[in-house]
């Protein structure tokens, strides 16, 4: 500000005409407290001045109490104010700084600490334009460095600034400097094509190269940290995209006014432009465009518009308005790359929600490529993901969606995974392409369906899904029903856990993954056999509510009757009919359901049998009048 | 090609948090405060959803304490907008006498305000409100999300908190859950001043200095705004020439002594002068970290 503090005191409508122009840079700083990264900060919110006295009286008490810097002002305790909150347990993952110089507003996403730091920065990474990497000089290029430069430049981000820092410790030698640009710039080349490196030498604390160019460094010829931010374009890759509006809220106060909203990630859009609504792939041309209540003839990338069509197409919530010139590509097929943010692993096979742009949609993860070790940044083979893993994985959704892969434009190739138990967001992606596996199997439609083989064998399908723990009943009951079903001419059919592992699931372990496909292979199952027209049982430990209501999910809902089977771990164990409680508790079977893997008892099963009050005949009596009762044993 | 200025950005990413998180939500609302933030987000507001109404109504907390050209502004702009406006008071604290003179500033705003706010989301089962909290506020809301969740007691849970990425919002909760929604977040003191003057948005006269009757309670200067200050304090009462830096009830706000009594001037003095805008508040330096504590408990 330091150039306009007079016009701030002689005439402020002229400062204030010079400060409503700004632009507005979002960036993100990486690296540990050890490396200067809070003094660098607290640095540029002083120096830009955004503090005010009274924080600043504060400051230079902390200072002399607490700093570090002798009776000099800590810089590093403007931003460390987190420190108490995190003892606590706060789940602290961005903090945002703000402060504004004569030319721009910078918005800082400050990622605290070691601990969850994939995840943190992957967090402030996604609305950042640009990434300081902070060294310390005496140490160089280290894998921490790498690990920075990788998440950034997964994310998108295409200009990082390399903050040479503590270059005073190192007598502001050029070699010093030249040496770990030329190491960066080498390890750089395997990172994402078009990336620009900024190396800059500076000391945070003693304000060498932040705000203006230090007499420190003759040999350097580059601007200064904040030359470069005040200066640097952003926007260019986002203008430059083809149009994308994914629409948010269909506006449409009378019969006379239908307008899209959204905010447009990428491109331009003006009054009389052909457009195409996806998934739909209808044209239409542009007739107005508004920025909030102001008509205008253009829109580009950043503003939130509302704009209106010539012909009424058929467009609402979750669609995505492109040029019709260059529109995105639609597919329910993806190759993706996820960060994940859950303590619960990810699981392939298990479903979660996806939200892309403003569409939400039920995914699955098919399989898991490899993951990318965080220490070296090498492939590792891997099934599921955890807490601070990046894999890529390939994903197939319910429905086709509109998307652009995430290094053309970064709004339409990005979106959360939604746990539907929970409703946390478990994880983030970035979509590479699309796989066309999709488009080339068509689902076959056959004459002979479901209703010709129900009535021809004059009777309602239905999945009777019984869970509950080893040894708990679920299959002697089981039995005793299909017996009884049988002998009421009923076609049935009986899917039993142990059957089932030797044949179909064979290749099936006990680890959490490999419990979710063997349920879902036994749904998909179950699926077929409905389609045929069976009441078909199933008798499984299905420990997840989440599997339980992917089962549930394929078929209509009158079809799925989930029968709890619910008998206490200890008569379980005490009848322990198998010898397998036995086992587990020796520790010779890993990953037993209720000693050292978890069951989840269903929340709202249709049928609850307590095997403790009730024989199995009892039980597959009470189970054949609760059908009757819903009609379910009518032709 | 058009460059968007820093106040472009910043309006077009609160409309696009708006309409957002408006379209999941079964029963949303606007917490309106008055104040010159939401005033500001009332204006983002209408233009997020122009041509239509927002499809919400306003909720004002009202301790009953609150300076009486706030009321008169609030009823005013409610008509003028055509929006529904909801005023709640706690009417069990209004039975029980409490105010601040009586109670101290902290049981008066736990009770009229807290527990009031509660109550009003309790009384409409409001799935989503919005609130007008900046991250610049305070050193410790640097880190919070634009959706803050909350069980259906209306605790917040600090370590249940979900990340934000991109401009992806989740927003799906659990029957009884609520989120608050704070679409200024991102923006910071200069910049909403700088916004109500770009686009015109009209605020409360408190903002700007004029004559007023005002007395020194509790180390703070505060305006004699009706009868209900003390009588022996009401005789200290001098005029002066004064305006509020922000506004609540007004026994619990500072007065500044100021001459400032166009938009420039408020901003230059507000530039110059460079203590922290929450120092006009009273409840902040009740207890030290007193707002994360407010806020576990429902404040907003």
């Amino acid at each position: 500000m330091s150039d306009q503090n007079s016009l701030l005191e002689t005439d402020i409508r002229a400062y204030l005409e010079a400060h409503e122009n700004k632009s507005l840079l979002r960036f993100i700083t990486c690296g540990s407290v050890d490396d200067g990264k809070s003094t660098l900060i607290g640095r540029m919110l002083y120096d830009s001045k955004m503090i005010f006295e009274d924080q600043l009286d504060a400051l230079e008490a902390d200072s002399k109490r607490v700093g570090t810097q002798g009776e000099n002002i800590d810089f590093a305790l403007l931003v460390d104010g987190l420190t108490a909150e995190r003892e606590q347990g706060i789940t602290i993952d961005v903090a945002y700084r703000f402060f504004s110089t004569d030319k721009r507003k910078f918005i800082v996403a400050d990622t605290p600490g070691h601990v969850q730091y994939t995840r943190n920065m992957a967090t402030g990474a996604s609305t950042a334009d640009l990434a300081i990497l902070l060294i310390d000089a005496r140490r160089g290029v280290l894998e921490q460095t790498r690990r920075h430069a990788f998440i950034a430049s997964s994310l998108g981000i295409r200009k990082l600034v390399l903050a040479i820092n503590k270059m005073d410790l190192q007598n502001y030698e050029q070699s010093v400097f030249d040496d770990i640009e030329n190491d960066f710039i080498e390890f750089a080349e395997e990172l994402a094509a078009g990336i620009e490196i900024q190396a800059i030498p500076m000391s945070a604390l003693e304000g060498t190269n932040i705000t203006t160019k230090s007499d420190k460094t003759p040999w350097y010829d580059g601007p200064s940290l904040m030359e470069y931010l005040e200066t640097v374009p952003v926007d260019d890759e986002r203008l430059n995209a083809p149009f994308r509006l994914p629409v948010q809220y269909v506006n449409r106060p009378n019969l006379d006014f239908r307008g899209f909203s959204g905010q447009i990630p990428s491109g331009t859009v003006r009054v009389g432009d052909r457009v195409k609504t996806l998934p739909s792939a209808k044209e239409t041309t542009v007739t107005k465009i508004l920025t909030g209540d102001k008509e205008v003839q253009e829109a580009v990338a950043g503003e939130s518009v509302t704009i209106c069509f010539a012909d009424e197409v058929d467009t609402s919530r979750g669609d995505l308005i492109c040029t019709a010139e260059e529109p995105a590509e639609v597919a329910d097929q993806f190759q993706t790359r996820i960060f994940w943010m859950s303590d619960e692993k990810m699981l392939p096979g298990r479903r979660y929600l996806l939200k892309i742009g403003s569409k939400t949609v039920t995914a699955q993860i098919n399989e898991t490529k490899y993951r990318i070790d965080m220490s070296d940044l090498q492939d590792r083979p891997a099934r599921d993901l955890s807490l601070n893993e990046v894999g890529v994985c390939t994903m197939s959704l319910d429905q086709a969606i509109p998307f652009d892969a995430y290094n053309d434009i970064r709004e339409t190739g990005a979106f959360i995974l939604i746990d539907r138990l929970t409703n946390n967001t478990v994880g983030m992606g970035m979509i590479d392409f699309a796989l066309r596996r999709a488009g080339n199997i068509h689902w076959q439609s056959v004459d002979v369906n479901k209703q010709a083989h129900s009535s021809q064998k004059g009777q309602k399908p239905a999945v009777l899904w019984f869970t509950g723990l080893s040894g708990s009943g679920k299959s002697t009951i089981a039995n005793a029903l299909q017996k009884r079903l049988f002998s009421i001419d009923r076609h049935t059919y009986l899917l039993d856990g142990d059957n089932v592992r030797h044949g179909l699931n064979r290749d099936l372990g006990f680890t959490d993954a490999d419990r979710v496909e063997n349920i879902r292979r036994v749904a998909e199952v179950s699926k077929l056999m409905v389609d045929a027209g069976l009441v078909t049982l199933v008798s499984f430990i299905s420990p997840f509510r989440s599997e339980r209501r992917m089962a549930r999910n394929m078929v209509e809902d009158a079809e799925f009757v989930e029968i709890y089977v619910n008998t206490p771990l200890n008569v379980a164990e005490q009848r322990d009919v198998k010898g397998l409680y036995k086992r587990a508790r020796e520790g010779k079977i890993k990953n037993f359901t209720g000693i050292d893997s978890p069951y989840e008892p269903p929340l709202e099963a249709e049928i609850e049998i307590d095997t403790t009050s009730m024989t199995a005949d009892e039980a597959a009596e009470l189970i054949v009048d609760w059908m009757k009762q819903r009609g379910m044993l009518e032709a | 090609m058009k460059n968007l200025s820093h106040l472009d950005r910043l309006e077009a990413e609160s409309m696009h948090i708006m309409r957002e998180v408006v379209a999941d939500a079964e029963r949303p609302v606007m917490l309106y405060s008055v104040g010159k933030d939401s005033a500001v987000m009332l204006h983002l507001a209408m233009k997020a959803f122009y041509p239509s109404k927002p499809p919400f109504p306003l909720l004002h907390v009202d301790t009953t304490w609150k300076f009486r050209e706030m009321i008169e502004f609030r009823d005013r702009r409610a008509a003028e907008t055509g929006l529904e406006l909801l005023v709640h008071v706690n009417q069990e604290g209004v039975d029980d006498g409490v105010g601040p003179f009586t109670h101290g500033s902290a049981l008066h705003t736990d009770i009229m305000k807290t527990a009031a706010l509660k109550q009003a989301l309790n009384k409409y089962k409001f799935d989503l409100a919005f609130g007008g909290a900046r991250r610049d506020e305070e050193k410790s809301r640097a880190k919070e999300r634009i959706c803050s969740f909350r069980s259906a007691e209306h605790r917040w849970d600090p370590k249940n908190q979900r990340p934000e990425l991109w401009n992806l919002y989740n927003t799906r909760i659990r029957n009884g859950e609520s989120i608050r929604v704070f679409p200024l977040s991102n923006w910071t003191e200069l910049d909403i001043w700088q916004y109500i003057r770009r686009e015109g948005i009209e605020i409360v006269p408190l903002y700007y200095s004029a004559k007023r009757p005002v007395v020194e309670w509790e180390g703070t200067q505060i305006m004699v705004d009706d009868d209900r200050v003390p009588e022996e304090l009401r005789k200290t009462a001098v005029e002066k020439s004064v305006r509020f830096r922000t506004l609540g009830c007004y026994p619990l706000t500072g007065a500044v002594e100021s001459e400032a009594d166009t938009l420039e001037d408020i901003i230059q003095e507000m530039l110059l002068t460079k203590s922290s805008e929450r120092q006009g508040r009273v409840i902040d330096r009740d207890q030290s970290g007193s707002m994360e504590k407010k806020k576990q408990e429902g404040y907003f």
